[in-house]
C-alpha cells in the first residue's frame, strides 16, 4: 500500500510515480489524501493499479486513464476522465461537465449528478450517473453507453451517432437527429449489466432507451434545418 | 450578330456570381470545397526586401555561413524541438490525405531535418515511422485522439482554429470515409463527418490553461505544447493563448488551405496572414516574450522570398500546407481527364473534398493513391523545402545576416499602402507607415 499526501507532495511527483510503475509492479494499491481540488490528478496512466482519492479533485482528474482503477470519495471538477481508454474512474459526489469526454472506452461512474456535456463526443466509454444530467450530453456520441438515472437536460444526444442513452427520468428535450427507441430484451439485459458494474441499483422497467435516428449522416437538403 | 463591344459586363454580378446564385438555387446548400481563399488578398508579394548596400555590408552568397535552425518550446519541454530550417510541414490529416502522400511528407521533412504534423483522427504508424519530428494535433473532434499515441509524439499541437475557418469545425464527406479512415475515427464507414468547432472539455483561456496542465502531466512535461490559432482577432488571441501556458503558437492566416470547407468560410472569414503576423509579433514584444515564445506562420507561404519576408516581420518560422500538396503534383497539368471530370482543371482545382483528387494526394481510392510514389513524392517536397532554404539563405546574406532569424522588419518595404499598413512596415521609398505615429 503506497500512501501519498498531496498536502506533502506535488501532484507532479505523484504523477511521475504513477507513471513510473513497471509492468507487473507490487505497488498497486494507492490511498491519496488531501487533493484538495488539485487539477489533473492520476493523469495518463497506463497500469493496473487501484487508486483510492479520499476528497474532491479538480479538473481532468483520471484524464486519459488506461487500465487503472480510480476512486475518488468526493466531488471531481471538469473533464472527469476525459478521453479515458480502459479501467474505470469512480466518484462517490457529483461531477461537474464534460464528465467522460470522448473517451473510448473503460468505464466511468458518477454517483451523484454530473453536469452538462456530460459524455460529449463518447466514443466507446461506457457512463454511468446516479443522479441527473445537464444539457448538451452525448454531443455527437460515437460509441458506447450513457446510463442516466435521474434527468437528464436540453438537447440530449444531440448530432449523435452510434452510441447508446438510457434514462430513468425525465429528458428536458432531444437534440438534432436523436430520438427514442425500442427498449428490448437485449437492451434491458445491458442495462442492468452496465447499473451491476457501477454498482448502482435501479429499476430497470423506468428506463427509456435514446439514439441516432441516423437522418444527419449524409447530407439531405430536407434535414437542412437541422445542421 | 451581337456586337461584343456592347455587352456590359456587371461588376455587381459577374458571370461566376451568377453561376452560384443558379447553383444554390439548384442545390440549396453552400458549396464546399478544398483549398484557401482564392481572392486576392494583400501578402508577401506586396513586401520587398531592401538588401544592403552602402549603408549595410552584404555576406558573401556562396562563402559566408547564413544559419537556418530553430529551436521550438525551450521554455518548459525536457525535450524541445530542434529543427535545421524554419520551415515545417503543417498538420494534414490522413483521412483528407492518403497514407502515400502522409508518408512523403513525413520522409522529406525528416530528411530535410524538420518537422510534420498529424491531423484529425489521430497518427498512423506509417507517418509515425516516416516522420523524425512527429507534432500530434489535439482538436476538437477528438477523433483518434489516444495517449499513447501523444506520448509517442515530439510536440502537442491544440488547434483552437485553423485560418481557413476560424470558428468553424471540421468536415470530411462520406467519399472519403473507408472503412480505415472510419475505424481511426469509430464512425459509420460513408456518413459525411461533421466535427465539433469547440472542445469538448475546455472552454475560454482560463481552462486551456487548465487542460495543457492536464497534457504537460500526462507527457511528463517533456515535450513543447503549441497552440493554434486561426487569424481574425489576432492581437487578443496571441496574448490569451501566452497566459494559457503555450511554448509556440501556430498563427494560421486566412489563405491557408483546407480539406473540404463552406467556401464562404473560406473566402469570407479571417484576416491574412500578412497583418496577422504584424498582430502576433507586437502582441509578444509586448509581453516581453517574443523569441522567448516561438511563433510558427502559415497561409500562403510558397517562396523563400515569403519565408524571409515572414521571418524578418518576427516569425520564428514558417509552415506550408497547399504548397507542400502542390510539389507533391497538386494541381500539376497530368491526367488531365480526370480534372475535368471533376469540373475543373489543373491549375484551378480545389476538389480535395471529393476524394477524386486526380494526382493522388488527397484521395483514399487506391487506384488514384497508386499515381503518388512515396519516395518520389518525398524526393520532390525535399528539393522544394531545399529550394525555399537555399532562397531564403540568399535574400538573408544579401540584407547582411549570416542567421536567417537576423532579418528583421528594417530589411523590409511595402509597395503598397495597404500592404505598409497590415504589414507595419514603410511603404517603399517613404518613412511612412499608415497608422504610425499619427499617420
Ligand atoms: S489536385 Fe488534388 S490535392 Fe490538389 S486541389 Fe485538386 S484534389 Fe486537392
Amino acid at each position: 500500500m503506497s500512501a501519498v499526501d498531496l498536502a506533502e507532495i506535488s501532484v507532479r511527483e505523484l504523477n511521475q510515480r504513477l507513471h513510473d510503475l513497471a509492468p507487473g509492479a507490487n505497488e498497486t494499491e494507492w490511498t491519496i489524501s488531501n487533493p484538495r481540488g488539485r487539477h489533473a490528478i492520476a493523469v495518463g496512466l497506463d497500469a493496473p493499479a487501484n487508486l483510492h482519492i479520499d476528497g474532491h479533485v479538480g479538473y481532468y482528474c483520471g484524464g486519459m486513464n488506461k487500465q487503472a482503477s480510480i476512486q475518488i470519495d468526493g466531488n471531481a471538477g471538469q473533464g472527469l476522465a476525459e478521453n479515458i481508454m480502459s479501467g474505470t474512474v469512480h466518484c462517490t459526489g457529483n461531477a461537474s461537465q464534460s464528465a467522460g469526454a470522448s473517451g473510448h472506452g473503460g468505464l466511468v461512474v458518477v454517483e451523484g449528478d454530473a453536469s452538462s456535456r456530460c459524455g460529449i463526443s463518447m466514443k466507446g466509454v461506457d457512463i454511468v450517473v446516479g443522479g441527473s444530467i445537464g444539457h448538451f450530453s452525448a454531443f455527437m456520441a460515437q460509441a458506447g453507453h450513457l446510463v442516466v438515472c435521474g434527468d437528464a437536460g436540453d438537447g440530449l444526444g444531440d448530432s449523435i451517432y452510434e452510441a447508446f442513452i438510457y434514462v430513468g427520468g425525465n429528458v428536458g428535450s432531444l437534440g438534432a437527429d436523436c430520438i427514442e427507441k425500442e427498449m428490448t430484451d437485449a437492451h434491458r439485459q445491458t442495462l442492468a449489466e452496465l447499473l451491476a458494474k457501477a454498482g448502482i441499483e435501479d429499476d430497470i422497467t423506468r428506463f427509456r432507451r435514446f439514439g441516432s435516428a441516423r437522418e444527419l449522416y449524409n447530407f439531405n437538403i430536407d434535414n437542412a434545418g437541422n445542421y | 450578330m451581337v456586337d461584343e463591344r456592347k455587352l456590359k459586363r456587371s461588376e455587381t454580378f459577374p458571370p461566376e456570381t451568377i453561376a452560384e446564385i443558379q447553383r444554390a438555387a439548384d442545390e440549396g446548400i453552400y458549396s464546399i470545397r478544398g483549398s484557401g481563399a482564392k481572392r486576392r488578398v494583400p501578402n508577401f508579394d506586396d513586401l520587398i526586401l531592401l538588401g544592403a548596400s552602402m549603408s549595410r555590408y552584404p555576406l558573401e552568397g556562396y562563402r559566408e555561413a547564413c544559419e537556418t535552425n530553430v529551436t521550438i518550446g525551450a521554455r518548459n519541454a525536457k525535450k524541445p524541438i530542434e529543427l535545421d530550417i524554419p520551415i515545417t510541414i503543417a498538420g494534414m490529416s490522413f483521412g483528407a490525405l492518403g497514407a502515400n502522400a502522409k508518408k512523403a511528407l513525413g520522409l522529406a521533412a525528416t530528411m530535410m531535418g524538420t518537422s510534420t504534423t498529424t491531423g484529425d483522427g489521430g497518427m498512423t504508424d506509417e507517418e509515425r515511422e516516416a516522420s523524425k519530428i512527429l507534432v500530434y494535433q489535439y482538436l476538437p473532434s477528438r477523433y483518434g485522439m489516444q495517449p499513447d499515441q501523444l506520448r509517442r509524439a515530439d510536440a502537442i499541437e491544440i488547434v483552437v482554429g485553423q485560418g481557413a475557418k476560424p470558428g468553424g469545425g471540421g468536415m470530411l464527406l462520406g467519399q472519403k470515409i473507408t472503412e480505415r479512415v472510419a475505424n481511426m475515427r469509430i464512425l459509420p464507414e460513408g456518413i459525411d463527418q461533421r466535427s465539433a468547432c469547440r472542445h469538448p472539455d475546455f472552454t475560454g483561456p482560463d481552462d486551456l490553461q487548465i487542460k495543457i496542465q492536464e497534457l504537460r502531466e500526462i507527457t511528463d512535461w517533456q515535450i513543447p505544447i503549441y497552440i493554434k490559432i486561426g487569424a481574425s482577432r489576432t492581437r487578443y488571441d496571441v496574448m490569451l493563448a501566452v497566459k494559457a501556458g503555450a511554448d509556440a503558437i501556430v498563427l494560421d492566416g486566412m489563405q491557408g488551405g483546407t480539406a473540404a470547407s463552406q467556401d464562404v468560410f473560406i473566402e469570407d472569414v479571417g484576416i491574412p496572414t500578412l497583418p496577422a503576423l504584424r498582430q502576433a509579433v507586437e502582441a509578444l514584444q509586448e509581453l516581453d516574450l517574443h523569441r522567448e515564445i516561438q511563433l510558427i506562420v502559415s497561409g500562403g507561404i510558397r517562396t523563400g522570398a515569403d519565408v524571409a519576408k515572414a521571418l524578418a516581420m518576427g516569425a520564428d518560422a514558417v509552415s506550408l500546407g497547399m504548397a507542400s500538396l502542390m510539389a507533391l503534383n497538386c494541381n500539376a497539368p497530368i491526367y488531365i481527364e480526370d480534372y475535368e471530370a471533376l469540373g475543373t482543371k489543373p491549375g484551378y482545382c480545389h476538389h480535395c473534398h471529393t476524394g477524386r483528387c486526380p494526382v493522388g494526394v488527397t484521395t483514399q481510392d487506391p487506384e488514384l493513391e497508386a499515381r503518388l510514389d512515396p519516395e518520389e513524392g518525398a524526393r520532390r517536397v525535399r528539393n522544394y523545402l531545399t529550394t525555399l532554404t537555399l532562397e531564403c539563405q540568399t535574400l538573408a546574406r544579401a540584407c547582411g545576416k549570416s542567421h536567417v532569424h537576423n532579418l528583421e522588419p528594417e530589411d523590409l518595404a511595402a509597395l503598397t499602402i495597404e500592404a505598409a499598413a497590415m504589414a507595419g512596415v514603410p511603404l517603399a521609398g517613404t518613412d511612412w507607415i499608415p497608422g504610425h505615429n499619427g499617420g
